[in-house]
């Protein structure tokens, strides 16, 4: 076996190991990505909204 | 301190920090996962699958740590109404509710080669399945009923009873968990080569919890300013 196959090997115990790196990796980018969305969108929405030469109503089609 | 309570003092602080601690907490992140896959030495016992270790024992310590956060700050929002405290526990709840499902699920990826079992009911296990409750029922509160302030604070302070519990299970009743080995009067039970990789990991994490608190403090004090229009506009409608 090369150094990478042992490496990916974990001594036997790759369906355990890599499976719990990957979830904390996903999990954690993943609310990541949609933590910045939601606040990207909430402030334009808020920006928007107290903008004062906007008609105020048309801001509120969004929700 | 109280400076801050202002909204549009806190927001300027924030911006100006989310890149920082984002970057800081990725690149933290980034080593510490090299350390635990390629320096840190396979355990005696355990071989490769004390490697779990590395990304299950910080999460399971963010779990607490994030909850012990929300419920200072539910404290704080009851003794001294700071507008920020409220936002600061409902932007902490989903972030530390991920930290609980990955300690469980990487806990229980860990259980099955070493205990030859997914689960069981044991002290330790049991305890934080209930944090993980307690997150959820948290987050569900927020979105089910207008204006939950009171009941979250309460909901907040009183399950942060379980976090001692969390802490000493492991002492206090005969579990298959394995106790502390660093957190300990006589110090850390554990080789300087594992504890380094566990620490930059655990400072990473911390970091992470900071930026995605940030992240979602800016993104509550902007619903709630768009709230305050909408209401305004529906008292005085154009």
């Amino acid at each position: 076996m090369s150094d990478w196959q042992t490496f990916f090997a974990m001594g036997g115990y790759a369906a355990y190991v890599w499976p719990a790196y990957a979830i904390s990796v996903f999990a954690l980018l993943a609310l990541g990505i949609v933590s910045w969305r939601e606040m990207k969108r909430s402030e334009r929405l808020a920006r928007l909204s107290e903008t004062p030469d906007r008609k105020p109503q048309k801001s509120f089609t969004l929700s | 301190m109280l400076a801050y309570a202002n909204p549009q003092r806190f927001l300027r602080l924030a911006r100006a920090l989310t890149p920082w601690f984002l970057g800081a907490g990725v690149v933290l992140a980034v080593i510490g996962l090299f350390l635990a896959l390629f320096v840190a030495p396979a355990d005696y016992q355990q071989g490769d699958a004390a490697r779990i270790m590395y990304v299950h024992v910080p999460a399971a310590w963010m779990s607490l740590f994030v909850y012990g956060c929300m419920a200072i700050s539910s404290a704080v929002a009851f003794i001294w109404k700071h507008p920020l405290a409220d936002i600061a526990a409902k932007a902490s709840a989903p972030i530390g509710c991920v930290f609980t499902a990955l300690a469980l699920v990487t806990g229980m990826l860990w259980g099955q080669p070493m205990w030859g079992a997914w689960w069981v009911w044991d002290a330790r296990l049991t305890s934080v399945l209930i944090l993980f409750f307690l997150y959820l029922g948290y987050i569900v509160l927020w979105g089910a009923i207008e204006e939950p302030t009171r009941a979250a604070r309460i909901l907040a302070l009183v399950g942060a009873i379980n976090i001692p519990i969390i802490h000493f299970s492991v002492e206090w009743w005969n579990t298959l968990h394995q106790g502390a080995t660093v957190f300990r009067t006589d110090g850390p039970a554990i080789s300087s080569s594992m504890l380094a990789p566990l620490l930059v990991m655990a400072v990473a994490y911390n970091v992470l919890y900071v930026a995605l608190l940030l992240i979602r403090m800016r993104m509550e004090v902007s619903e709630r300013r768009l709230r305050t229009v909408r209401l305004g506009l529906e008292a005085a409608p154009a």
